[in-house]
């Protein structure tokens, strides 16, 4: 089976529109959580982007798609870009997209249902976008269209799982020789829909805090739930040949990935699948607990999700690993169907800098919720850093498990 | 509306669909494709705006009548005299 390498990344997140202002900010302590408001829900809170979807798109081709079409256009453009592969050279036919996404379409509904009760409901203005936006394919399929990309284009429903699985998808359309380069990650426009901050007020599970920056929370006792967020990341993954052929920058190899399934329930966790989703991936990469440096939770916020996570991991780790373990969404919120991506983003540069980057808004840690290795606050510098290992689990009891390895020829 | 008044109104709806498009030099005897970057989706924009706007409709088989400026104020004359700007 050829060896997979991730040798670009295009992101952008609530703090960082590219991996060096994000890495900065995630070791600098800071947010990209700001305050919020929309339609029906009202004042909340959130992750926003401030990326420029002019770079790579006009304002027409902005007005026809949709937001997490932008957002998978910016992330796909900048990671050829970071990649330093010769995009003019590379055979478009054999370069395939694949997404994850939590949800797609209840943006561009919501918005014409809005529009509709305009018109008195008179479906006559019902747009003749809606179809080409609301297809599940379509963040993926505006960036083949914006980069003219022939090869196979799809995005991969995996609920908050979806960033991870996008990059195991890409990594095995590689390793089936379906595709040479595959862009591969996950991408999130949730914070255009009111549903899903409604749904998780309905759940109990929305995060309120007067300091927006203080919001997002998992671990501490004063969690109060999710931050929604939008973001987006995506990769440039080559065979370990194609990428040394051409002398690629690899910032790591993925060796180990694992999804399994609950099977117990619509939305509560079930740690004994989160462990054993982790220990297949170890087991698939070669490694065991102890060769774990950073591992990077899931943990979104939610007063039982973080405790049932953190009860899973201890299974796996607690008395067999020394490895520093931290949350990325304690700056930037739940990325959704780019959590997974942008969450393994954020530690990648630590192969070089051996930092392991903070779970920060910890003022009180909940009991339930500790666990060896927690790096609360403040950055942890280690001796060296080989292995990464990055979780994302989301509804309907999907889990994900991702390793990465430091490159070595 | 007179048809300055049309004019300007479909310009707008033309301003709103591909904002990038420098619509000063338009000439209203030529084709809209044939000078603006346009496609199906866009003339569908245009009798979706109209409806919105104006609540005026535009039947599939008179969308030839709105290939260019001149065509288009003439079609949409008898359409919008009765409403203000």
């Amino acid at each position: 089976m050829s060896r997979i390498v991730i040798t670009g990344i295009g992101l952008t997140a609530p703090n960082g529109n590219n991996l060096l202002d994000y890495r900065k900010n995630l070791l600098d302590g800071v947010s990209g959580v700001q305050d919020y408001e929309i339609r029906y829900v009202g004042k909340t809170l959130a992750g926003i982007c401030d990326f420029d979807a002019l770079k790579h798109q006009n304002r027409r081709e902005i007005r026809r798609g949709t937001r997490a079409g932008s957002i998978a256009i910016y992330c796909c453009n900048e990671a050829i870009a970071n990649s330093q592969i010769d995009w003019g050279q590379v055979d478009h036919a054999r370069t395939g997209i694949y997404l994850g996404v939590t949800e797609h379409g209840n943006v561009e509904t919501e918005n014409e249902i809005y529009e509709l009760s305009q018109f008195d409901y008179d479906v006559s203005v019902w747009n003749h976008f809606h179809n080409p936006r609301t297809v599940a394919n379509n963040p993926a399929g505006e960036a083949a269209l914006n980069m003219e990309i022939t090869g196979p284009h799809y995005t991969i429903g995996a609920a908050c799982a979806a960033g991870n699985s996008g990059l195991i998808q890409g990594a095995q359309m590689l390793q089936l020789g379906q595709c040479d380069v595959a862009l591969a990650g996950g991408v999130s426009e949730s914070i255009h829909t009111f549903g899903i901050f409604a749904s998780f007020k309905s759940q109990g599970a929305l995060a309120q805090h007067p300091v927006a920056s203080e919001a997002s929370r998992p671990f501490d006792v004063d969690r109060t739930g999710i931050v929604v967020s939008e973001g987006g990341c995506v990769y440039v993954l080559e065979r370990l040949d194609d990428a040394l052929a051409r002398g690629a920058r690899i910032y790591g190899e993925l060796v180990g990935y694992s999804i399994n399934t609950d099977a117990t329930d619509f939305v509560l966790p079930n740690p004994e699948r989160q462990s054993q989703c982790v220990q297949i991936a170890l087991g698939r990469a070669g490694i065991t607990p102890a060769d774990v440096d950073i591992l990077s939770t899931h943990a979104t916020g939610t007063k039982s999700g973080d405790i049932q996570e953190i009860a899973g991991l201890r299974k796996v780790f607690q008395g067999n690993s020394n490895c520093s373990v931290n949350n990325t969404k304690s700056f930037i919120g739940h990325t959704m169907g780019a959590a997974g991506a942008l969450e393994l983003a954020g530690n990648l540069p630590a192969f070089d800098d051996n930092i392991c980057h903070a779970t920060i808004n910890v003022d009180q840690l909940d009991e339930e919720c500790d666990m060896d290795g927690l790096v609360l606050n403040t950055p942890q510098t280690l001796e060296s850093v080989d292995y990464i290992v990055n979780n994302s689990f989301g509804m309907l009891g999907i889990n994900s498990t991702v390793v990465i390895k430091k490159f070595t020829a | 509306m007179t048809p300055a008044e049309i004019r300007d109104a479909v310009l707008d709806i033309l301003d709103t669909i591909n904002p990038d498009e420098d619509l000063s030099s338009l000439d209203d005897e030529k084709e809209f494709r044939d000078q603006l970057d346009m496609d199906s989706m866009d003339f569908l924009d245009i009798v979706m705006e109209l409806r919105k706007r104006y609540r005026v409709q535009v039947p599939e088989e008179d969308y030839d009548n709105l290939v260019s400026m001149n065509k288009t104020v003439a079609y949409l004359e008898p359409k919008m005299k009765d409403i203000s700007a």
